[in-house]
C-alpha cells in the first residue's frame, strides 16, 4: 500500500508543467504589448525542457502511483513525449496566428499547456475518475481556446457548440462511470476487467454503465453517430486550435481508450469478444460515414474535420482487434496515432500559413498555390498523400500495419473495409492536390491588395511555420521508409500495457 | 560475391530515388540543365540495369543478386529483400531502356521541368523495386510508389484534347487512371493480407515471397482459399495490365499524358500488372491460378480482340495506340494464362517487346504532334515526305506490332500462339484473328499518315531531331535485334518461367 506522497517525485514533469503555465500567465501580466511572442519561446522551451526530463527521469520507470490510481510506465512516457512534442509544434504554428489575430496571448499559451498537462494525465491514469477528471482538464481548455477568437461569431458559435456537446458527453460518461461503480464497486481498470470476468451472467446495469463510458469516450473521438460536433467546431474554432483539436484531444482520448480497453476490457476475454463486435461495426461506421461525407466538403476545414472523422474510424478498427496476445494492435494503433498527428501538424501547418497570407479558407481558394508557393505546395502535396495512404510517406506504413494488426486478428473484412475507405480518402485529397497542382490561381486574385486591406495578413510563411513544415515533412518521410526506431519505442510502450 | 554484386539491386533503386531528391534541389529555372542531370541519373539507371542483366547467370538460374535488409523484425517480421531471376532480369533491363529514352525526349518539357523529373524518377524507382523486391510488403510498396505520381504527371504535364463532339481533360484522365488503378490496388492488399493471415494461421506470420511460396509448395494454402484469393490479384493486378473489363482508364490516361509519361506508362508500367500476377498469383497461389486460367485466358482474347477492334475505329493516334496496347497487353495475359513453358515465355518476350514497340510508337506520336498540332489520322497526311525517319521508325514499330517476322513482337506472338494452341485452341484461332486484325489497325494508321500527298500546311515540317533520331534509332535497333537473336532474352526468361510452379 502507498501512501500518498510515496514516490511523488515521479509526478515531477506534471508539477512541472503545471508550474510552467503559471509562469507564462504570470509573466504575461508583466509584458508590455508587442512583446507577448516571448510567452511562446517560453512555452516552447519549457515543453522541450520537460521532453528531456521526462525522458532522463522516467526511463524504464514502472510503478503505479496512488494505489494504482496512476501509471508511470514506458506507456505514460511514450504519450508523454509524444504529446509534449507536438505541444511544440503546435505552438511554432500558432505562434504568427496568434500575434496577428487574436487578443491575450499569455492565456493562449497558457491554456494549451494545460490542456496538455491533462492529455498527459489521460495516458497515465488507470482508473475512471482520475481518468474523468483529466479529460474535463483537457476539455475545458479546448473550449476556451475554440472560443478564443472573441470578435468571430463563428468562433463563439463553435465553442458553444463544443462546450454543450462536450457537456452532455461527459455527463453521459459520468452516468456511466456511476453505474459501473453502483454495480461492481470498483473504478479502477484492472478491477473492472476482474469483474466482469468473474461475474457468471453481467448485470445489464454493468452493460448499460460500460456502454455510457464509451459513448461519452465516443463522443471525445468523433466516432459516428456522435460527430455531429466536429465539423462545426473546427470550422469556426481559430486555425491553430482546429489542428490542435484534430491533433491533440484525439490522441489523448485514444490513449485513454487504449489504456481503458486494454486493462479492463481485454483481460475478460470473454466479454471482450462480444464489446468487439460493437468496436467494429463502430469503426465501420465512423470509417464510412467520414470518408464518405468527406466528398462533399468545399471548406477545408470541414474537409479535415470529415477525414479526421474516418482516421478515428481506422484507430477504432485497431482498437477492435485489440487482444491479449498479441500487441500488433496496440502497435498498430500508436503507430497510426503518431504518424496521422504528424502527418495532419504538416497539412495544418500549410494550410495556416495559406491563411496567415490570405486570409482564405476554402478549397477552391488553394488555385495555383504550387506556383506561388511552391515549398508550401510540396508540403501540403506530401502531407495529403500520407493522408491517403501512400507511400514512401507515413500513411503508408502505418496503414500497413494496422491494417495487418487488424486482419491478423480475424477481422480481415474490416481491414477490407478500411482499405476501401481509404480509396474513398484517396479521390476527396487529391480534390485539394488538385487545386494546388493543377488548377489556375482564381481569377482577379493577386494577394497584393488582400495585404494592404487586411494588415494582418503575412506575405510569406513565417519562419516558425516553416520549421514545423520542414520537420514534419522529413518525420513523415522517415516513417515512411524506415519506421523501426518509432516501433521499438512503441513495442515498449505496449508491453506496459499487455504486461 | 564481390562489393557489387551484394549492393546492386540497391543501388537500382536507390539510383532513382536520389536522383529524384537531388533533382528538388536543383535551381528551380534551369530547365536545361536539370534534363542533362536527368539524363546522366537514366544513363546510370540504364548502365546498371544492362549489367544486373548480362551478369544475371542463366545456367545458374534461380533468384541472383539476393540481399536482405532487416527492416521491421518482430511480430510483422518484414524485410527489404532484393533478387531477380529470369523472369524480372528482362523487365528491369526494359525499365532502363525506356525511363532513358523518356528522359532524353523530355527535353520539351519547359513548364516546371524539375518537379517533372522528381516525380518521373519517383515512379521509376517504385517500377524498379517492384520488379526486384521478394518480400510483400515491399513489393506493393513499391508498386503504390509507381502509380502515385501518375496523377500528377499527367495532371500538370498532360494535355486536354476537344474531340470536337466531347472534350477529354487531363484531370479527367488523370482522375480516372488513379481511380481504377488504386482501386486494383485494394484487392491486391486485401489478398496480401489473407496471404499473411493464412501464413500465420499455420504459424509461419511472414511477407516474404520465398517463405510464402515454400508454405505454397507444402500446400498450406488449401484450395478454396487459394480459389478465393487468387481473382483479387488476377483482377486486381489485371487493372493495371489493361484486363478487360477494366482497361478503359489506359487509353483515356494515354492521350492525356505527356510523350514521356505515355512511354513510360505503356512500355513498363502495365507490364507491373502483368507481373504481378506471375510473380504473386501464379507463384504463390498455384491451385487458385490452375481454377482462374480459363477465365484469364477468355478474358485476354477477349482484350486481344476488343483492343484491336476499338483501335480500328479510332482516329486519333494516340487513342489507335491505347487500344493496341490493351490488344497486346491481351497477348500477354493470354501467354500467362496458358500455364504453359512456351506460352509464358512467350508472355514475358511480349511484355519486354511491346514494351519497347508502344514506347517507341508513343514517341513518335508525340515528336508529330508537336510539329502538327493535332493527333487526327484524318487530317494528317503525306507525312513521309516530310519526315522520313520518323516515318521509318513508325512503320518499324507498327509492323512489330503487327508481328511481322524478323520483329520481337513476332517471337513473343508466335510463342504465345504456340501456348495457347497446345492448351485453349478455339481461343488460339481467335486471338490469331485478333493478330490480323492489328495488321488492319496499323496499316491505317500508316496509310492515313504518313503516305499520300502531304498538305500544304506540312510543308516545313522537320525532321527527327537529333534526339529522337537517337532514341528512335536505338529502340528500332533493339526491336530488330530482338526479333533476328532473341536467344539472350529467352534464355533467360525460360530460367524463370522453369520455375514458376504448375508451368
Amino acid at each position: 500500500m502507498n501512501g500518498l506522497s510515496d514516490n511523488i517525485e515521479l509526478l515531477t514533469p506534471e508539477f512541472a508543467l503545471a508550474g510552467l503555465a503559471f509562469l507564462v500567465f504570470t509573466v504575461d501580466l508583466f509584458l508590455p504589448e508587442g512583446r507577448k511572442g516571448i510567452l511562446a519561446w517560453l512555452s516552447i522551451a519549457g515543453l522541450i525542457g520537460l521532453i528531456v526530463l521526462s525522458l532522463v527521469m522516467l526511463w524504464d520507470e514502472q510503478e503505479s502511483l496512488y494505489d494504482g490510481l496512476l501509471a508511470v510506465d514506458d506507456f505514460a512516457l511514450f504519450f508523454k513525449v509524444f504529446f509534449l512534442g507536438m505541444g511544440v509544434f503546435i505552438i511554432l504554428s500558432s505562434m504568427d496566428f496568434v500575434e496577428h489575430r487574436l487578443k491575450h496571448q499569455g492565456e493562449f499559451y497558457g491554456l494549451l499547456l494545460f490542456s496538455i498537462l491533462g492529455m498527459n494525465i489521460m495516458a497515465q491514469s488507470r482508473e475512471l475518475l482520475t481518468a474523468y477528471i483529466a479529460l474535463e482538464l483537457l476539455s475545458f481548455s479546448l473550449y476556451v481556446l475554440a472560443a478564443y477568437a472573441k470578435d468571430s461569431a463563428k468562433s463563439n458559435e463553435s465553442a458553444l457548440k463544443y462546450i454543450i456537446v462536450g457537456a452532455v458527453s461527459s455527463a453521459i460518461l459520468l452516468y456511466g462511470v456511476s453505474m459501473v461503480y453502483s454495480t461492481l464497486g470498483v473504478t479502477k481498470f484492472e478491477d473492472i476487467a476482474i469483474g466482469l470476468a468473474s461475474a457468471s451472467e453481467v448485470a445489464p446495469a454493468l452493460w448499460v454503465g460500460v456502454g455510457l463510458i464509451l459513448v461519452g469516450l465516443m463522443f471525445k473521438v468523433s466516432a459516428v453517430p456522435f460527430h455531429m460536433w466536429a465539423p462545426d467546431v473546427y470550422e469556426g474554432a481559430p486555425y491553430p486550435v482546429t489542428a490542435y483539436l484534430a491533433i491533440g484531444s484525439k490522441a489523448a482520448a485514444f490513449a485513454l481508450i487504449l489504456r481503458l480497453v486494454m486493462e479492463g476490457f481485454v483481460p475478460a476475454a470473454e466479454r471482450w469478444e462480444q464489446w468487439q463486435l460493437v468496436f467494429a461495426v463502430l469503426a465501420a461506421v465512423t470509417m464510412l460515414v467520414g470518408n464518405l461525407v468527406a466528398l462533399a466538403q468545399k471548406n477545408l476545414k470541414r474537409l479535415l474535420a470529415y477525414s479526421s472523422i474516418g482516421h478515428a474510424g481506422f484507430i477504432l478498427a485497431g482498437i477492435t482487434a485489440l487482444s491479449t496476445n498479441s500487441d500488433l494492435a496496440s502497435n498498430g494503433v500508436m503507430f497510426y496515432l503518431v504518424g496521422y498527428s504528424i502527418t495532419n501538424m504538416v497539412v495544418f501547418a500549410a494550410l495556416i500559413s495559406f491563411f496567415n497570407m490570405t486570409g482564405k479558407e476554402m478549397i477552391a481558394d488553394l488555385g495555383g498555390l504550387a506556383n506561388s508557393q511552391p515549398f508550401l505546395a510540396a508540403c501540403l502535396g506530401m502531407g495529403l498523400f500520407s493522408l491517403a495512404g501512400l507511400p514512401i510517406f507515413a500513411g503508408f506504413t502505418m496503414k500497413f500495419y494496422l491494417f495487418t494488426a487488424v486482419a491478423s486478428e480475424g477481422f480481415l473484412w474490416l481491414a477490407g473495409l478500411a482499405i476501401f475507405s481509404s480509396l474513398i480518402g484517396l479521390y476527396y485529397y487529391l480534390q485539394v492536390l488538385r487545386q494546388v497542382y493543377i488548377e489556375p490561381t482564381p481569377a482577379g486574385d493577386d494577394g497584393g491588395d488582400l495585404l494592404t486591406e487586411h494588415p494582418a495578413l503575412t506575405r510569406r510563411p513565417s519562419l516558425s511555420l516553416i520549421t514545423v513544415l520542414g520537420t514534419g515533412a522529413a518525420a513523415m518521410i522517415w516513417l515512411g521508409v524506415y519506421p523501426r526506431p518509432l516501433i521499438e519505442a512503441i513495442e515498449a510502450a505496449s508491453r506496459a500495457l499487455v504486461g | 560475391m564481390n562489393g557489387f554484386d551484394e549492393v546492386a539491386l540497391l543501388l537500382l533503386i536507390v539510383v532513382p530515388l536520389f536522383g529524384a531528391v537531388a533533382m528538388m534541389f536543383m535551381p528551380g529555372d534551369e530547365s536545361e540543365q536539370t534534363w542533362y542531370f536527368a539524363i546522366f541519373i537514366a544513363a546510370i539507371s540504364l548502365a546498371l540495369s544492362l549489367v544486373i542483366f548480362v551478369n544475371y547467370d542463366y545456367n545458374l538460374g534461380g533468384f541472383q543478386l539476393s540481399n536482405t535488409y532487416e527492416w521491421l523484425p518482430g511480430p510483422l517480421d518484414i524485410n527489404l529483400s532484393l533478387g531477380i531471376d529470369g523472369i524480372s532480369a528482362p523487365m528491369v533491363l526494359l525499365n532502363g531502356i525506356v525511363l532513358l529514352g523518356g528522359v532524353l525526349v523530355s527535353q520539351t518539357v519547359k513548364y516546371r521541368t524539375r518537379e517533372f523529373f522528381v516525380l518521373l524518377f519517383a515512379l521509376s524507382a517504385g517500377v524498379y523495386g517492384v520488379f526486384v523486391a521478394r518480400d510483400l510488403f515491399f513489393l506493393f510498396f513499391f508498386y503504390e510508389l509507381a502509380v502515385l505520381p501518375m496523377y500528377l504527371l499527367i495532371g500538370v504535364w498532360g494535355s486536354s484534347t476537344d474531340f470536337g463532339t466531347f472534350l477529354r481533360t487531363k484531370e479527367y484522365g488523370a482522375m480516372k487512371l488513379l481511380i481504377y488503378l488504386v482501386a486494383g490496388s485494394i484487392l491486391v492488399w486485401i489478398g496480401i493480407l489473407a496471404l499473411y493471415v493464412a501464413a500465420s494461421d499455420q504459424g509461419f506470420a511472414t511477407f516474404s515471397l520465398d517463405g510464402l511460396a515454400q508454405l505454397a509448395r507444402d500446400g498450406e494454402f488449401d484450395s478454396n482459399f487459394q480459389t478465393w484469393v487468387f481473382p483479387l490479384f488476377m483482377v486486381g493486378f489485371g487493372v493495371l495490365a489493361g484486363l478487360w473489363p477494366f482497361h478503359t482508364w489506359s487509353p483515356d490516361g494515354h492521350v492525356a499524358a505527356p510523350t514521356a509519361v505515355s512511354m513510360l506508362h505503356a512500355g513498363v508500367l502495365m507490364k507491373l500488372g502483368a507481373y504481378g500476377i506471375i510473380r504473386v498469383g501464379m507463384f504463390l497461389l498455384p491451385e487458385g491460378a490452375d481454377n482462374w486460367m480459363p477465365v484469364l485466358i477468355t478474358l485476354g482474347t477477349v482484350n486481344v480482340l476488343y483492343g484491336a477492334i476499338s483501335a480500328m475505329s479510332q482516329n486519333d493516334l494516340k487513342y489507335i495506340i491505347g487500344y493496341s496496347s490493351v490488344s497486346h497487353m491481351g497477348y500477354v495475359l493470354m501467354g500467362i494464362a496458358t500455364l504453359d513453358n512456351v506460352g509464358v515465355a512467350g508472355a514475358v518476350l511480349q511484355m519486354f517487346s511491346h514494351g519497347i514497340m508502344t514506347a517507341l510508337m508513343f514517341l513518335l506520336v508525340g515528336a508529330i504532334y508537336e510539329r502538327t498540332h493535332t493527333r487526327d489520322i484524318n487530317v494528317l497526311n503525306g507525312l513521309a515526305s516530310r519526315m522520313p525517319a520518323n516515318t521509318f521508325f513508325f512503320a518499324i514499330a507498327g509492323l512489330a506490332s503487327l508481328g511481322l517476322p524478323g520483329l520481337s513482337g513476332f517471337i513473343a506472338e508466335f510463342l504465345v500462339f504456340t501456348g495457347a494452341f497446345r492448351t485453349y485452341l478455339p481461343l488460339a484461332i481467335l486471338a490469331v484473328i485478333g493478330a490480323a486484325l492489328t495488321a488492319i489497325y496499323i496499316l491505317r494508321l500508316l496509310a492515313r499518315t504518313f503516305m499520300g500527298e502531304a498538305d500544304e500546311r506540312w510543308a516545313d515540317l522537320p525532321d527527327a531531331s537529333p534526339v529522337e533520331m537517337s532514341v528512335g534509332g536505338a529502340f528500332v535497333g533493339i526491336l530488330i535485334f530482338v526479333g533476328v537473336w532473341p536467344d539472350p532474352l529467352l534464355r533467360v526468361i525460360n530460367v524463370g518461367v522453369s520455375t514458376i510452379p504448375g508451368v
